[in-house]
């Protein structure tokens, strides 16, 4: 896997490398750049493009302030590193406002935004050189998720078994053992809330690579859980 | 439908995007199957969990301090 990367085109095939991993299904990929050529319909979001490429970087700092927590919580998810979330944060934003001119108001801005963090994001894991790097590898190659093996059932509340600091731990564990590709497809369409469609844009994805990276993603963060969430013995009996 | 059947269309089941005839096909095998009906339920559980619990919420000061940095370096540019 070579994913050195200099410049924006690099920067999307280091960002294929990563989610590629073990991944079989994505043989058909789409063409990547940071303009892309769907016409949707106009997001609001155009008009303040169209006021900052004018020069009103005040349009701009309105876009900043619209999206800088989703960018945050993308980043670190996927570097798993506060500074680097920081670091992606601001390089994110500054790379959009510099490439406004890229930006033909075919897809959403927040979409063509998000494919830049996820970029920002993606370089930083790989210039760390953990050894994270060669376990995200191994856990790729796992069946984990596709069987279910737990049959056990959740507790009817699991959220109030927990304090919300430890639920919070319990979950950042739980997704961080994800492969960056798994986790990134997951907070992208999961938390975040984008269609497939736009996960696979963001990412330079196909639509089905989506779909089975999900469908993986979120039943192995399922399986883990269940060893926090499940159902005590006579719970739920009445 | 086989358990098998039934995982292949999980997701669209999860995202409510079944026809009516599949939808019944699913119910159908839902409630004769209790480990695939345990499974979507869970399954269910684990994305609404991580959709109600930011657990990578930025702070305001931090946020502040990278909004400043932000629109300072794009003047710049």
């Amino acid at each position: 896997m070579d994913i050195a990367v200099s410049d924006s085109a690099s920067n999307v095939r280091a960002m294929q490398g990563i989610l590629s991993q073990g991944a079989a299904e994505d043989s058909s990929r789409q063409d990547v750049s940071l303009a892309v050529s769907e016409p949707v319909e106009v997001h609001p979001d155009v008009a303040l493009v169209e006021r900052a490429k004018a020069g009103d970087v005040a349009a701009f700092e309105k876009l900043v302030k619209q999206y800088d927590r989703q960018v945050f919580r993308i980043a670190q998810h996927i570097t798993q590193n506060r500074e680097d979330a920081e670091d992606v944060v601001q390089d994110a934003f500054l790379k959009a406002y510099q490439k406004l001119d890229q930006f033909q108001g075919n897809s959403k801005f927040y979409t063509w935004l998000v494919r830049i963090a996820v970029n920002e994001s993606l370089m930083r894991l790989r210039k760390r050189k953990t050894g994270r790097m060669v376990s995200i590898d191994e856990d790729v190659e796992t069946d984990e998720g596709s069987m279910p093996r737990d049959l056990a059932d959740w507790s009817p509340n699991p959220e109030q078994m927990y304090g919300k600091s430890e639920l919070a731990e319990i979950l950042r564990k739980t997704v961080q053992g994800l492969p960056p590709g798994f986790r990134t497809v997951f907070v992208l369409r999961d938390v975040e809330g984008l269609s497939t469609e736009e996960t696979a844009e963001s990412l330079g994805l196909s639509v089905p690579a989506v779909k089975s990276r999900l469908l993986r993603a979120r039943l192995q963060l399922r399986e883990r859980l269940s060893r926090y969430f499940r159902k005590k013995n006579g719970e739920g009996v009445a | 439908m086989t358990c098998s059947e039934f995982m292949a269309k999980l997701d669209d089941c999860l995202d409510q995007k079944l026809d009516a005839e599949l939808r019944a096909e699913v119910d159908s095998h839902l409630r004769g199957c209790e480990h695939c009906l345990i499974t979507m339920n869970t399954t269910r559980m684990t994305i609404e969990i991580y959709r109600r619990n930011d657990i990578y919420e930025l702070p305001e000061t931090l946020r502040t301090r990278l909004e400043a940095s932000i629109m300072a370096r794009c003047k710049k540019c």
